[in-house]
């Protein structure tokens, strides 16, 4: 992931892309427009996409890699070549460390359970930080209840951002791996990936980039991040839902055992043993998800053609223009940096005196979606002291309007509950 | 603000226990006790109640949560103070049913509970009207904890 932050102009036409998503065109609470903030949650997707995986079941639908029919044929073509689009979108050396998985959760507990079992020790320390999602804590929690690692945590500062004075002393030489968040998904901060990778690197430790919050919003490069692992999620980047990416790089694939037994990952099965199949197919048992990978190509492909720095300059402008515009409400409170530089289209806020539950229902009610809760990172929560906050985050389709909308909500609110 | 499906979820009786709960505060001495979350929202309450003789003698929650969870609390407790053990746990079933139902119930005592009736229009909600009631449930029947997860 690179963080470009340059400030040409750009030139989105935010209205031909709305046209692409016929749910934006939705009307929700008798007859209001739809105002999507939740794309933190899960991304809208476009026609292009949709079409996709109509088209694999219309017209090429089979099982892949077996069978010598010409549906089957196709079918594996199709599936392999969305596998090259995937790795060619975030420049993987070679697409066949491009492993499908069902999204980032699995990609996560793949690696803890075929990786960290095979190679990691009582005593052997993993890191962690306080911003990370569940699905990059709880793996490792099982992990060190089962073999007895000790997994640390870097803790935040205030405004959300890693403690790296803290994250030298613990990153040490019985460190095996550190795995991070790239964005957080509860308060929107751009991790500095570099700094922790350079640490890492100085113990022999490997790299996992949590990306579920990053690959939709900033470009990634994974032969720049100098990384061994990356999980991301298909329908957070406008693809569907079941579909995800677990990419690590050739050796460690190589020298990891089989996540599952089953059809697709062997080489040869006898009554006593099987050899396993070379990678990929090796970590991708059973028949897949196959128009899930399809879509999830061209949800690559649509986002080309955009243009990721685009996407990062439009949600940079509009996130600022959020955060302006929220401040002014006497009582929003913002968690997380105010600098639209330092974090991506998410915002999490409270209104003093009002519950999030309360908040997003009355939006709701304006035909706002957003998400309250505690947004699946509870160790944040904790360390901010709450129990929960409301958070609006954006994509390419979003407008100021809709922000405006979601400003003039939120006086609503303060006006019902008083 | 004019929005009926709201007001529906938001009553006068039910924001009016919101700002003013009954019973809220701590126990001196209680015979039961439970705890109750809705983690997934941040709910909480802390229920605490003295049964002298088979009858709720005094009832008290402290917690912090949304309108509806506090709102409801309240009233649970408003209902449950005075009454017997078997009676108060049959408000709990009355609840409940009300919640899978939609319809306002008829159980003696329940005028401003049927006020919650809307929040069966609101699954995502209905856990958090519900969380007390089940945390009454839980220390009468000398557990500590509850959950509507």
């Amino acid at each position: 992931m690179t963080i470009d932050n340059h400030s040409a102009p750009y030139s989105l036409d935010i209205a031909k892309i709305r046209r692409d998503f016929p749910i934006l065109k939705r009307e929700v609470q008798d007859g209001k427009p739809l105002v999507y903030l939740d794309n933190a949650a899960t991304s809208q997707t476009p026609v292009q996409v949709i079409a996709e995986i109509t088209r694999f079941y219309r017209d090429h639908n089979a099982n892949i890699h077996r069978g010598v029919h010409t549906l089957s044929i196709e079918a594996t073509e199709l599936h392999e070549n969305a596998r090259k689009k995937i790795a060619h979108f975030f420049n993987a050396p070679d697409a066949n460390e491009c492993i499908f998985t069902r999204g980032t959760t699995e990609s996560i507990n793949l690696v803890a359970h075929a990786w960290g079992r095979q190679h990691l020790q009582k005593g052997d320390r993993v890191v962690i930080t306080e911003i990370e999602h569940h699905s990059n804590i709880v793996p490792w929690q099982i992990l060190r209840d089962e073999i007895g690692i000790e997994l640390r945590y870097i803790p935040m500062s205030p405004d959300g951002s890693l403690d790296m004075d803290y994250a030298a002393d613990i990153i040490s030489d019985n460190t095996k791996l550190v795995a991070v968040t790239a964005m957080s998904n509860a308060l929107g901060n751009i991790t500095e990936i570099s700094p922790i990778v350079e640490l890492a690197k100085k113990v022999g430790a490997l790299v996992l980039l949590d990306g579920a919050q990053s690959a939709p919003h900033l470009k990634t490069d994974l032969q720049l991040l100098d990384i061994d692992f990356f999980a991301c999620s298909a329908h957070k980047m406008l693809g569907p839902t079941g579909i995800g990416l677990l990419w690590a790089k050739m050796d460690h694939l190589n020298t990891m055992r089989p996540f599952m037994g089953g059809g697709d990952m062997i080489l040869t099965v006898s009554m006593e043993s099987s050899t396993w199949a070379d990678i990929p197919a090796k970590f991708e048992a059973g028949t897949p998800n196959i128009a899930g990978a399809i879509a999830f190509g061209a949800a690559c492909d649509y986002l080309v053609d955009i243009g990721m720095n685009n996407i990062r300059d439009h949600e940079r402008q509009i996130t600022q223009y959020a955060l302006n515009k929220l401040e002014k409400i006497e009582r929003v409170q913002i968690f997380g940096p105010l600098d639209s530089d330092k974090r991506g289209g998410v915002i999490s806020f409270n209104v003093d005196g009002i519950h999030p539950h309360d908040v997003g229902q009355v939006l709701d009610s304006n035909g706002v979606a957003i998400r309250t809760g505690h947004h699946c990172a509870q160790p944040i929560m904790l360390a901010l002291n709450i129990p929960a906050t409301a958070r609006a985050s954006f994509y390419l389709y979003n407008t100021e309007a809709e922000v405006d909308k979601l400003a003039e909500s939120l006086n609503t609110v303060i006006e019902y509950f008083g | 603000m004019s929005n009926t499906l709201l007001d529906d979820l938001y009553k006068e009786i039910i924001l009016d226990h919101y700002r003013q709960p009954r019973n809220k505060g701590e126990l001196t001495d209680s015979t039961c006790s439970a705890n109750g979350a809705n983690p997934l929202c941040g709910d909480e309450i802390q229920l605490q109640v003295t049964v002298t003789d088979d009858l709720i003698e005094q009832i008290a929650f402290t917690g912090a949560g949304c309108s509806i969870s506090q709102a409801a609390s309240s009233m649970m407790t408003e209902y449950a103070h005075g009454r017997s053990v078997s009676d108060a746990l049959a408000g709990v079933t009355s609840f409940q049913e009300m919640m899978t139902t939609g319809i306002p119930s008829q159980a003696n005592g329940f005028d401003d509970i049927d006020a919650l009736t809307g929040v069966a229009k609101f699954p995502a909600r209905v856990k958090c009207a519900s969380l007390s009631w089940k945390t009454l449930e839980q220390a009468l029947d000398g557990n500590s904890t509850a959950t509507t997860e």
